[in-house]
């Protein structure tokens, strides 16, 4: 690639086509044959003209195309082979089983179980991290030697993978021989069995959330503080409010909308949530525990398509889940806009 | 120094009351080394278990400083557990990923940001939706797609179905319309440039602050990515993250072999935090700004 030679004055001259990069050719061709200027300059405005008009869907089209064949096809196959009985050992025999595949989810126990466990471990990775994150981000607005470096430290889990993390988690929080409940033994609290009790396994593994997400959540909200104006609080203080009155009456109202988009998100995940119990489980993970006490619907998804071969049922959690993420974005819009009103 | 901005010290009757630019006080020193410390505590005992062994690991008060064993269990996971095949694939998928993600967006961002079409509002509330839609509702599809092409256990598998972001494509065209003047495209355009000179000459310089942030941001998540990847690809030809999983769910059964992995797993990615940490703190606290 030839480097930028077109600094002096206009571009006009018939020179100036062979600096563009190679993919176009119609403009090399252009220059390389000899021709009359009437139709050269025919040719280039007629060039000029195409390329206004169509470069810019030649540059959307990379996304739609790809989002077309990975993202909107498999979604429509999803929903078409949730209607059938489909086995993952032969995955093109497919057998026409209307809503059967739908009705048969809402009779079985696991899936009512997996979409309690998601709700729970929602709640309990959701609402903590979002606090903390509030929390840690009001300190880290103050003025801070050394500021930078606790931005970076908090936001190092954010650059442990799931599987990592949920490894070295599996280990703190072993029974016999782990940190956790070192200790809690220490302290005389006594030792939990966070493998195998349903509160104490779900609690276990929001906490690998919490500890992956509270410091990207903390970066967002310090961005959302710091274009705060600083007049806002400057009058504040002059009414005689107090710091704490400060953080409540104009930094969270400020933060609003940063709050909703971080709820709106934290729920997203907290809905796909998959990798955490599947390794927390160890061997066998997908039933996430010996009696399924933290199997997610994406672990449910994964077991009946992958282990119990059944990727029609699979298909059809699939469509579940996302009729939820739509109810659930629904529900953030209806709070949203009655907030809003109530201002 | 620029002479025009207001310095705080102008109203001195406000300081130490007004919310903002106060220095932090012992306590707020005090907590946030103790949140630091358990945001990093895990990380290094991942190291420090990596360097005991499996007997050590199951005794009471577990280690707290390092034992010997570190090269011994590092050499065998990359061994057992085909790590180095895994720390090769993941960069090939990473790095392909993330550039894909860069280019295409770029371009996108920059159509969306700048340029006049049709349906332009349309096809970017279409980018947007698209963002909600989660992996799960396509796994199924895809599953057969790859394994009719017999592409399973291949990178290509992995690589396709993520190699375009909507993300990508919103973050672009926000920080597009504000970096780049349109002046400068319309001036490109009436110089007779065509689009592409003007995206290598006028929208990549202009972009390049973000693409990389973009970059970064891309590559972190395409390195961590866990669900696609576990159902497409095998212990066979694996990515980190299938390598890992398989460790975990009992492929090697000894603990520190295990903790090996898994610092091998995340040691690229805290090293690249230690070099560009600020960066990427600043684009994450950049998006959520615009976005």
């Amino acid at each position: 690639m030839r480097p930028y030679t077109d600094q002096s004055g206009p571009a006009a001259s018939p020179s100036s086509g062979d600096a563009v990069p190679a993919p176009d050719r119609r403009a090399t061709a252009a220059v390389e044959r000899p021709q009359a200027g009437d139709r050269r300059r025919a040719w280039r405005s007629r060039r000029y003209r195409w390329d206004t008009k169509y470069s810019p869907y030649a540059f959307v089209a990379p996304f739609f195309v790809f989002f077309a064949a990975f993202g909107v096809f498999p979604l429509l196959y999803t929903g078409w082979s949730s209607l059938h009985r489909v086995s993952l050992s032969a995955p093109n025999d497919m057998e026409w089983v209307g809503l059967h595949n739908y009705t048969r989810l809402l009779e079985d126990e696991f899936f009512w179980n997996a979409l309690r466990n998601t709700f729970t471990i929602g709640v309990l990775s959701t609402v903590p991290q979002l606090l903390m994150a509030l929390g840690i981000a009001h300190l880290l607005n103050y003025r801070l030697r050394a500021s930078g470096f606790f931005r970076v430290a908090i936001l190092t889990p954010y650059a442990t993978s799931v599987a990592a993390a949920t490894l070295v988690f599996v280990l703190l929080f072993g029974r016999d021989y782990g940190m956790i409940n070192w200790v809690l033994d220490a302290v005389g609290l006594g030792k939990v069995d966070w493998q195998s009790g349903t509160l104490s396994s779900q609690v276990a593994v929001s906490t690998i959330v919490i500890w992956r997400w509270t410091g990207y959540n903390a970066l967002i909200y310090l961005a959302a503080m710091q274009a705060v104006p600083n007049d806002l609080y400057e009058s504040a203080a002059l009414d005689g409010a107090t710091r704490w009155q400060q953080f409540l009456h104009v930094t969270i109202p400020s933060l609003r909308p940063t709050i909703l988009f971080t709820v709106v998100v934290s729920t997203i995940g907290a809905t796909q949530l998959f990798g955490e119990p599947l390794l927390f489980g160890g061997a066998g993970g997908q039933k996430g525990g010996a009696s399924h006490q933290f199997q997610t619907l994406g672990l449910y998804l994964y077991e009946q398509g992958w282990f119990n071969f059944h990727l029609g049922r699979a298909s059809a959690i699939a469509w579940s889940m996302f009729l939820i993420l739509l109810i659930v974005a629904g529900v953030h819009l209806l709070v949203a806009r009655r907030l809003r009103k109530s201002q | 120094m620029k002479p025009t901005k207001p310095t705080p010290q102008r109203r001195p009757v406000l300081r130490g009351r007004a919310g903002r630019h106060l220095h932090g006080g012992p306590l707020t020193y005090a907590v946030l080394i103790l949140f630091t410390a358990g945001s990093l505590f895990p990380l290094v005992w991942t190291a420090i278990a990596a360097s005991r062994n499996n007997t050590r690991l199951s005794q009471t008060p577990p280690p707290f400083w390092f034992g010997g064993n570190l090269f011994k269990n590092l050499q065998t996971a990359w061994t057992d557990a085909n790590m180095g095949l895994a720390l090769l694939n993941t960069a090939v998928v990473a790095g392909t990923i993330a550039l894909g993600t860069v280019l295409f967006s770029t371009l996108a961002g920059f159509a969306f940001a700048k340029l006049r079409f049709r349906f332009k509002n349309l096809l970017m509330l279409l980018v947007v939706a698209t963002m909600m839609v989660p992996p799960q509702l396509s796994v199924v599809p895809l599953f057969m797609t790859v394994a009719e092409l017999q592409w399973t256990d291949q990178l290509q598998a992995v690589i396709l179905p993520t190699l375009v972001s909507a993300f990508g494509v919103f973050f672009m065209r926000q920080y597009l319309v504000q970096a780049l003047p349109s002046e400068l495209v319309e001036a490109a355009r009436v110089d007779g440039a065509s689009s592409l000179r003007i995206i290598w000459h006028i929208v990549f310089p202009a972009a390049r602050p973000a693409m990389a942030v973009l970059g970064m941001l891309t590559f972190v998540a395409a390195w961590n990515d866990f669900f696609w990847p576990i159902i497409a690809l095998t212990q066979d030809n694996p990515t980190v993250q299938v390598a890992l999983a398989n460790l975990g769910q009992g492929f090697v059964p000894d603990q520190s072999v295990i903790m090996a992995g898994a610092l091998l797993g995340t040691l690229p990615l805290l090293l690249a935090f230690v070099l560009f940490g600020r960066q990427i703190v600043g684009g994450i606290m950049q998006g959520a700004v615009k976005g």
